[in-house]
């Protein structure tokens, strides 16, 4: 039985078909998730060619309700016979799950209106691999300019990924929308004594013309690593932190967990039991917003078929909403954010679209200034948060402040208190928000923190 | 009721509905270009998972992911192309795009095909899959732990247990010849518990699993061992308190903890980070990075581990690689591009976490020999410092050697005795440095229980960790007070 020359192409009808086939085998409800694509990347290394990769893929999620009993089945096989046999395998694996009085569709007022967004940038499809490789190629080459003591590298790379989504579900509800993203990234190393050092920089976006110019990623990649060199351990102790953007935007990942509609209703998160409470200080407001043209979070509808929308998280420090899809906002007795998120085989979640803290009025170099003797946090390594009980302990890098002017570099150190008290004790919120990531903060400061050494 | 199992060489390409000798073909045409060596990678995989939360089963998922990869290598250059709809036209398309490395054109021969070969290993004989065990009787299981559980203490307040099984069918064509296959089963139990109590809420986590059959959580009570592990930690963390901050004299429980043997030199001996002359031990075999009560092996033969594979996912046997003895760094994990680059022998090291990735050389099981020390007088011999028994995860830079593990159940240590439970906190250390801190070696080796999974370049493999009882003389711990 050969398959050659078969190409289903899937669409909202077909998946409103499938849909109907379900209803006839028993379902009571269901939607689809479709998520198609293509993407390739570039690794150059030491000017030459390390890795090309290239691939399409194709996964359709099906989630389907014996009343108020779900499971959720995905596949990569489109094939009639395939998809047939999910039906089945679906219905009957629903059989066996628990009633759960909450679960179920989104009711169909809360159906997104189907809307134009700016994510696609169709020039995807003509940017050719060598233009890729020139591009990493040129990244690379900038960061050994920036410095002669930048003697190695991981590397250039390039990447771009086309992403279609398809959308349907029972209450007629469907859609689709596509987006593109592109990005550049250079690691390189410096060594100076014989001891190395790497850092890394990127740029992403959804427009090939908003990306950061290779040589400017770079000689910001040069610079981060250059700047290590030589760096020290510290003497444990109390001092202020300040926190870059990339290593702040870490912190709002950590917070991003914990208002989740999910942890709140689980009973997993330090924020349980504080909405419109104070949770960080009046300087802090921080936002989700779906709606961003060329955001790289942006989408016109969520995975369930709800309108993305900006929601204020927080407010001059108060909790004022979680972020929430209709299943954690039955729980929680309110009304979805449009924030569901799935990978077609897994039951939704509650994540960010573009979720961000406003920026304040201070550069990072007044924030700097401001510091006697303290912190400059350039990097992060590894998992000490614990969203329960907002207990945070984390390795860091970065460079030691005096007198407000950075001194030397420092390494091997952790830093540590507890998120709840981290975000009360936000003194500064910087003027550089730059929106390279789905979550980002600009430059902050946190009055004191533990800093383990020696 | 034991299914038949059909041979991974059989059984992918008829599913993808493509014979086998078109795959041949693909291959030669791949190496018309200048090609040092090219594969082709069929895979198909069906994973479950059921989650109970709340007392209650609400859903259950179940996928099949299948696909094809594509590698050429040139030298140092990799080609690689993917595609999860597997057809004739898709994997000479993937061809054509992993030969772009190659410009020019070259006469490689196809070395004759030989005929299937079947993996020499054995590690996880299996009668009835865990993806085929019905799904009601996972479902008691865990609703079994969540009774069980709430139970323990009635500060237990909610349950969130997990049951994920795999099912992972592989078939590899190299243009050395060689076609091999292999079926990779692999399940995990989780338990998490959430514990409140004098205004404070907490949580522990434990859980088990490799390849193995779904009788294996019954075998040895092992669930209920996993469950009142769980809801023991989190009501233990309930009393916690602030854990001090500075160096201090560390002891390491058995077992998991040996996750600080994979993030401090574990990642550092893979062997693209010393072939690239990125990693912190670049040029060190031969030298001496650890005290001499310290050998360390990565063993990916040891049978039903998470972390053992009968071939690795370039077709290599599994092996055992000694990584450091009596504190002399030995060697590093390979897969194929990098032991051809660097002129050394291949040790089965090459994983990738699917079809979508190229290989990479990764670890498998990664543990440390034991000692003739009781841990009784390991703790015995600290005055002030830390006893830590579980962990989350940790991280390393594997450029400067820096690393961090971060425990999630740890006590102080006083005048040599076990006292107080403090809460979570990293430990910080530098990898080439921190194993000769290593003065004691307890006599109680111990493997993980089967839950580890680890990141590399964006892949995810399940990997094992082990160790006995050791004592660390001064480690920066990443405390509050």
């Amino acid at each position: 039985m050969g398959k050659k020359g078969f190409f289903m192409n899937i669409t909202t009808d077909i998946a409103l078909e499938l849909l109907e086939k379900a209803k006839k085998k028993g379902a009571t409800d269901g939607d689809i998730i479709i998520i198609e694509g293509r993407s390739s990347a570039v690794q150059v290394r030491l000017s030459a060619i390390d890795t090309i990769t290239d691939s399409q893929f194709k996964t359709l999620g099906l989630r389907l309700f014996l009343g108020k009993k779900s499971a959720i089945t995905s596949t990569s096989d489109m094939s009639p016979i395939s998809l047939e046999r999910l039906i089945e395998d679906t219905c009957n694996i629903a059989k066996l799950t628990a009633h759960d009085e909450y679960s179920g569709l989104p009711l169909p007022q809360y159906g997104a209106k189907m809307k134009e967004m700016e994510i696609y940038d169709e020039s995807i499809h003509r940017l050719p691999a060598e233009e890729m490789i020139e591009m990493a190629r040129k990244g690379e080459a900038a960061a050994f300019k920036y410095d002669k003591r930048i003697n190695n590298s991981e590397g250039g790379g390039f990447s771009k990924r086309y992403t279609h989504v398809i959308y349907a579900n029972t209450n007629s509800i469907y859609g689709d929308y596509k987006t593109s993203m592109f990005s550049i990234s250079v690691s390189p190393l410096a060594t100076m004594n014989g001891l190395m050092q790497r850092d890394h920089w990127y740029s992403a976006k959804r427009r090939f013309s908003e990306l950061d110019k290779p040589e400017s990623v770079g000689e910001v990649a040069a610079m981060r690593t250059v700047r290590r060199l030589g760096a020290r351990k510290i003497h444990t102790r109390q001092a202020p932190v300040v926190f870059d953007p990339e290593t702040a935007s870490s912190l709002l990942n950590n917070l991003c967990m914990a208002v989740s509609g999910y942890s709140i209703y689980k009973g997993v998160s330090f924020l349980v039991g504080m909405l419109n409470k104070q949770i960080a200080s009046s300087d802090v407001t921080i936002y989700d917003d779906g709606t961003i043209p060329w955001g790289l979070g942006s989408k016109p509808f969520d995975a369930e078929g709800i309108s993305t929308r900006k929601t204020i998280v927080v407010e001059k420090g108060i909790l004022t909403g979680y972020l929430m899809d209709s299943y954690s906002a039955r729980k929680l007795n309110l009304t979805s954010t449009g924030n569901a998120s799935r990978s077609p085989g897994d039951p939704p979640v509650a994540a960010p679209t573009n979720f961000y803290l406003s920026p304040g009025s201070y550069s990072p170099s007044d924030i700097i200034r401001s510091v006697d003797s303290g912190l400059y946090v350039t990097d992060l390594i590894g998992f000490g948060f614990n969203p329960v009980t907002g207990d945070y302990s984390r390795g860091a890098v970065g460079m030691w402040i005096e007198k407000g002017e950075p001194a030397y570099p420092v390494e091997e150190i952790t830093i540590a208190g507890n998120l709840k008290d981290m975000f009360m004790d936000i003194e500064m919120v910087g003027n550089d928000l730059d929106c390279r990531r789905k979550v980002c903060a600009p430059t902050i400061k946190i009055g004191r923190l533990t800093i383990a050494g020696h | 009721m034991s299914k038949e199992t059909i041979a991974p060489e059989i059984f992918l390409p008829e599913k993808f509905g493509i014979a086998s000798h078109s795959l041949e073909k693909t291959l030669t045409g791949l190496l018309r270009r200048k090609v040092d060596y090219a594969d082709l990678y069929l895979e198909y995989i069906v994973s479950e998972a059921l989650n109970l939360e709340e007392g209650l089963v609400k859903n259950a998922s179940k996928s099949i992911t299948q696909g094809v990869g594509v590698r050429a290598i040139a030298g140092e250059k990799t080609g690689y192309a993917y595609s999860d709809e597997v057809s004739l036209e898709h994997i000479r398309l993937a061809a054509r795009t992993a030969g772009y490395i190659s410009a020019e054109a070259g006469s490689n021969a196809l070395v004759p095909f030989k005929s299937v070969e079947k993996p020499k290993l054995n590690l996880y004989p299996i009668d009835v899959y865990p993806t085929d065990v019905p799904v009601e009787a996972k479902i008691r299981l865990l609703d079994k732990i969540d009774t069980m559980a709430r139970n323990y203490d009635h500060r237990i307040k909610n349950v969130l247990a997990s049951f994920t099984s795999e099912y992972r069918v592989i078939l590899l064509i190299t243009s050395e010849g060689l076609i091999i296959g292999d079926i990779q089963p692999l399940c995990r139990l989780n338990v998490t518990c959430i514990a409140e109590g004098s205004g404070n809420r907490q949580i522990g986590s434990y859980g088990g699993g490799g390849r193995v059959e779904f009788s294996y959580f019954f075998d040895e009570n092992r669930y209920v061992l996993y469950t009142r592990k769980a809801a023991k930690q989190a009501i233990t963390n309930l009393e916690a308190v602030d854990t001090p901050a500075g160096a201090m004299d560390i002891v390491l429980g058995p077992g998991w903890p040996g996750i600080l043997l994979h993030e401090a030199v574990g990642h550092g001996l893979e062997a693209d980070f010393n072939r690239k002359r990125t990693s912190a031990f670049t040029d060190m075999i031969g030298k001496k990075v650890a005290s001499e009560l310290c050998t360390v092996i990565d063993d990916g033969t040891i049978p039903r581990r998470r972390g053992s594979i009968n071939i690795d996912d370039e077709g290599t046997e599994a092996q055992r690689t000694v990584l450091i003895e009596k504190g002399i760094l030995k060697g590093y994990l390979q897969d194929r591009l990098n032991a051809k680059l660097m002129k050394m022998p291949l040790t089965g090291n090459g994983r990738r976490e699917s079809y979508a990735h190229p290989p990479i050389p990764r670890m498998t099981n990664t543990f440390m020999m034991q000692g003739d020390t009781a841990p009784v007088d390991i703790i015995r011999s600290v005055r002030r410092g830390l006893y830590a028994v579980a962990f989350g995860g940790g991280q390393v830079d594997i450029t400067n050697g820096k690393f961090v593990f971060t425990a999630s159940e740890a006590y102080l240590i006083e005048d040599g005795k076990v006292t107080t439970p403090v809460r979570g906190a990293t430990l910080i250390g530098n990898g080439p440095d921190i194993l000769k801190r290593v003065s004691m070696v307890g006599n109680d080796l111990e493997l993980d229980a089967g839950v580890g999974t680890c990141g590399k370049d964006g892949q995810s493999v399940p990997v094992g960790v082990g160790m006995p009882t050791i004592k660390i003389d001064g480690m920066t711990v990443g405390g509050t007070v």
